[in-house]
């Protein structure tokens, strides 16, 4: 049994979410991972280092840049009668394009899965995280997103993968990538970052969401949102941290003005260690936090800002 | 042009729901039912597009039990035009969706559907994406922007790191997300207007398609619960806890 797993990259090497995908993929045989779009030589070499993999395949065309769903889902169609199982992060990109390679194979994907029990036989989260059901495909090959929160990524080195040209076939000409425009931080991405705070409706408008920044500097941290505050306008929706947003599972998660609606816990929930600011002490964010503080947050921002300078 | 708008019936969002003791599920019995919220922005935009002159009809298609015509009204009440029930007591996963979808598709010739990037209840995000891949249409995934240009689809989408546009050849699959728009609430005129909106009633077998589920729930468990922390009385307290007791800064 042989799986193949879509890895996303950018100029520092293979994302996060995929290298948890290839951990979720060591654990059903041998693991062969494709890097498809333009100018891939760095992310070649990068998969090729990712322990675990034992081949690259690298598919050059300006046709499979940006990871258009139509294209690279046809890609994948051409490379799987090779393949028992075919990968990839529960992410934009993922979600966006092994649904359409299941379809075109005939197959029922088997959404964000959260752990491996054998080939056949997965655990995923239904409702929002509150069900975790365990589901076994009757198909004989399998299209799988990975929740990357759910498995340790594998390291970004000490491999040794063989790599291997992979001619792309007729692409569909149906669509065609325009422009991105992604948010400039320097801060970590939301999914990869060992410590998230994150603000809710209780930060009141979008220009308070400063307040998290001097503790995110000081931390490290990424800055994520309740969809509370998504709807709100307050921030743009890639912050947003739940069941229909980004699903994180950090060493410390702090939830400041966030309530803890079912559908923000669904996103959170794992984290390792949970810290809730929230002047309401009835929140249901405090039934999950380690750490509770009920205080105003306009107090204990700044407040919190000067003890972590201070330390 | 014409849209299809699939509207599915989920558990309302604001149910906290339980798994049955028994592992076999999620208990849905007695338990109130709405549109999947996603799909309500699906229909809306729908609508949008159809005040706007660019959709001459809409038409909104559930499958599932008889009850899922309730959903179908709803969406009528917002303004789609008809109605499509595909009635089965079979569990619909979305590639048996997907091959219905299709098969609809094939006879109403639209020029567009719009779909919802994600069912509540299943959290599956897979149908629009599936029923593009079986049309050999385009699909603008996640979209929180749309714009009809000629015989061009341009779609802003919400992906990780921020927004993408993409330009589609029409017709494509669109799926929503959430800031693509903020769905009407039915008005009462309406809400009756809508109970004489004619709902065709299929089945699966009227299509061709056998949806019979390809994954099977062996069981389903609660996830593990957290404990309630402790709570701390100061700012220098919590960082001295997570500093020295927790160990995370």
């Amino acid at each position: 049994m042989t799986a193949l797993v879509l890895l996303e990259f950018d100029d520092s090497g293979i994302k996060q979410p995929s290298r948890s995908a290839v951990a979720a993929a060591t654990a059903l045989g041998d693991v062969h991972a494709l890097v498809a779009g333009v100018n891939l030589s760095a992310a070649s070499a990068a998969a090729a280092k990712l322990p675990g993999v034992s081949k690259v395949l690298v598919a050059e065309s300006a046709a499979l840049d940006h990871a258009m769903a139509e294209q690279t889902a046809a890609l994948l169609v051409a490379l799987a009668p090779a393949y028992s199982h075919i990968l990839a992060a529960t992410t934009a990109v993922g979600k966006n394009v092994l649904p359409r390679a299941a379809a075109l194979l005939d197959v029922q994907p088997i959404s964000d899965i959260a752990a491996v029990i054998d080939a056949d036989t997965f655990v995923r989260p239904i409702y929002a995280g509150n069900g975790m059901a365990t589901v076994k495909s009757s198909d004989s090959k399998k299209v799988i997103t990975v929740r990357a929160a759910s498995f340790d990524p594998v390291a970004a080195e000490g491999g040794s993968a063989s790599v291997e040209t992979v001619t792309p076939g007729d692409m569909p000409a149906i669509s065609k990538f325009v422009s991105a425009e992604l948010s400039k931080s320097e801060r970590p991405e939301l999914t990869a970052a060992r410590i998230v705070i994150s603000g809710g409706r209780g930060m009141q408008n979008g220009n308070n969401f400063s307040l998290l920044d001097p503790i995110a500097d000081k931390l490290g941290a990424a800055v994520g949102a309740s969809r509370a505050a998504v709807d709100a306008g307050f921030v743009p929706n890639e912050f947003q941290v739940g069941q229909t947003g980004k699903i994180v599972a950090p060493e410390l998660y702090i939830a400041v003005g966030i309530s803890g609606a079912i559908q923000h816990l669904a996103g959170m929930k794992d984290s390792k260690v949970i810290v809730a600011i929230n002047k309401d002490e009835e929140a249901p964010i405090f039934q999950v936090a380690d750490y509770g503080l009920v205080a105003d947050l306009f107090t204990a921002l700044p407040e919190l800002a000067a003890e972590l300078e201070r330390s | 042009m014409k849209i299809l708008v699939p509207v599915k019936r989920v558990v309302d969002y604001n149910v906290k729901v339980r798994v049955k003791t028994d592992g076999s599920g999620i208990e849905t019995a007695g338990v109130k039912m709405s549109m999947n919220p996603f799909d309500e922005i699906a229909v809306e935009e729908a609508v949008r597009l159809k005040e706007k002159g660019v959709a001459t009809e809409i038409v909104a298609i559930s499958m599932g039990v008889a009850q899922c015509a309730e959903t179908i009204r709803t969406a009528l009440a917002m303004g789609a035009d008809r109605g499509i029930l595909v009635e089965t007591d079979v569990e619909l996963q979305p590639l048996a969706v997907a091959k219905l979808l299709k098969a609809i598709a094939d006879a109403e010739q639209p020029g567009m559907i719009i779909l919802g990037k994600q069912a509540i209840d299943d959290d599956m995000s897979a149908t629009g994406q599936m029923l593009a891949a079986l049309l050999g249409w385009s699909q603008g995934t996640f979209a929180s922007k749309l714009a009809v240009e000629g015989e061009t689809l341009v779609v802003t989408r919400e992906v990780d790191g921020g927004l993408e546009t993409v330009e589609l050849k029409l017709p494509s699959i669109v799926t929503t997300d959430l800031r693509l728009n903020e769905p009407r609430y039915a008005s009462l005129p309406n809400i009756m207007k809508a109970r004489k909106k004619p709902i065709d009633n299929k089945k699966p077998a009227d299509y061709g398609v056998d949806p019979a589920p390809r994954l099977t729930t062996i069981k389903v468990e609660e996830p593990p619960k957290r404990k309630a922390g402790v709570k701390v009385g100061s700012v220098a307290e919590l960082v001295s806890k997570l500093k020295t007791e927790a160990k995370v800064i």
